[in-house]
């Protein structure tokens, strides 16, 4: 064998190179790859968490829809119902009315008759006694005759 | 010079390392170092080598500067499959917990891997760019410019990354099991009794066996990517001296040996990381 000092010279490059490989080439290639492992883990695993939210979610979102559709109905039947009831009030108000109205109507129509009555019973009380008057071709004194003026009228 | 080469004389030629030395007159090179001893230095081997480590650390480093964690881009993720594949094999191989195991793995296996694949560079175009420029820079003959370009097929090379494991492995076993769960993990195994006489019997056997086995760790981790590379070399060089027949037996070589190179680095980094999780494992 051919042995010499070249041994010695590699043995030094050798170790030397592998110190350099510990040092400075090593490490932040694996420290790269394993921080980078790391971050797929952690991304896997979101993204994992993600999927499961959006599934939580949508299903959530399909009840809040179908809670909200319900509420809706029963809103719109409320409105209806409450609708409903206002015409009914406002009709039964307006029959109300109609019939106070009426009511009235007949009342004024009544006093007007009554009044006009009287006042028709005392013209007529007057034409009597004027023709009376005519008749007996003398005057009748209203005060002394008061009491058959107020018969007759009471007989009109 | 002499156009007429051998065969052997051409692989010789491929086979032999530029040398460096130094010499009473100062550096030397080459043939003036054939017998300086220990003190040689290969100096293609250490330029390639060293060369494809920087580059290795660069590349990396400059993907780790611009690391993001958010969406990476496509050399952002070139470079995290390879540190997720090693990242993988380490953890799924050493159970401790260590700081060192995943970036030695991966230092190992990128760089045995890219000094591997010097392999499939045509084996006479380094070489030959590398005479032409000693000859008209250096003014050399151009057969004494030596350059071999795979690393790993330099014995030196795969015993330096074997010895470097091999001191992690007792380092790791020292500190995890401390000095005398070491010792006792070599001398009260495999063969342990409850007789104390007899247990002092069995220490040398026992110390024996596990000291072979401790030491034929790096022997094989060494041989295992040298032999396998020297040869994958040798053959290269033996097609590319058959004339026109090396174009298809070339190509069919080089596809095998994408396998073999690939398979060398990931045999390597997966027996260090099998040792150190040995090493450091206190189940005995």
């Amino acid at each position: 064998m051919n042995l010499n000092a070249t041994l010695i010279g590699e043995l030094i490059a050798f170790l030397f190179f592998v110190w350099f490989c510990m040092k400075y080439v090593w490490p932040p290639l694996n420290g790269a790859i394993e921080a980078r492992q790391e971050k797929i883990k952690d991304g896997l695993a979101a993204s994992d968490r993600a999927e499961k939210d959006l599934a939580l979610a949508q299903e959530k979102a399909t009840a809040q829809l179908k809670e909200a559709k319900a509420q809706a109905a029963s809103i719109i039947d409320a409105a209806k119902k409450h609708e409903a009831k206002i015409v009914e009030e406002a009709a039964g108000k307006a029959e109300v009315e109609k019939e106070k109205i009426l009511a009235a109507g007949q009342t004024e129509i009544e006093t007007e008759r009554n009044r006009v009555k009287e006042e028709l019973r005392i013209q007529v009380a007057l034409l009597a006694v004027a023709g009376a008057e005519k008749i007996l071709e003398r005057s009748i004194d209203a005060a002394e005759h008061s009491d058959i003026l107020d018969k007759l009228v009471a007989e009109l | 010079m002499a156009e007429e080469v051998t065969l052997s004389a051409h692989i010789q030629h491929h086979l032999t390392n530029a040398k460096m030395c130094s010499t009473d007159t100062g550096w030397a090179f080459n043939k003036a170092c054939s017998d300086s001893g220990f003190w040689t230095w290969h100096i293609d081997t250490l330029a390639w080598s060293i060369g494809l480590g920087i580059m290795f650390l660069w590349v990396f480093r400059r993907a780790a500067m611009k690391a993001t964690t958010g969406v990476p881009d496509k050399f952002q993720c070139c470079i995290e499959m390879v540190i997720e594949f090693v990242g993988d094999n380490v953890s799924k191989t050493y159970h401790g917990k260590s700081k060192l195991i995943a970036p030695l793995a991966l230092t190992i296996f990128v760089w045995v891997f890219l000094m591997n694949l010097m392999d499939l560079i045509p084996v006479d175009f380094l070489p030959a760019l590398a005479g032409l420029v000693g000859e008209t820079v250096f003014n050399m003959d151009s057969h004494d410019v030596y350059m071999k370009v795979v690393p790993t097929t330099d014995i030196n090379m795969t015993a330096a990354l074997a010895i470097g494991v091999f001191m992690l492995m007792i380092g790791y076993s020292i500190r995890i099991k401390g000095i005398k769960g070491f010792v006792a993990e070599l001398t009260l195994h495999p063969f342990n009794s409850k007789n104390k006489t007899l247990q002092a019997v069995l220490i040398p056997f026992n110390l024996l066996l596990e000291t072979i086995s401790l030491i034929s760790k790096p022997f094989s981790l060494s041989l295992r990517l040298f032999g396998n590379l020297y040869a994958g070399e040798l053959i290269f060089i033996l097609i590319g001296a058959v004339g026109l027949a090396q174009l298809p037996l070339h190509f069919m070589w080089a596809v095998f040996h994408i396998l073999v190179i690939v398979l060398q680095a990931f045999v390597f980094m997966m027996l260090t990381i099998v040792y150190l999780s040995m090493a450091s494992s206190d189940n005995h």
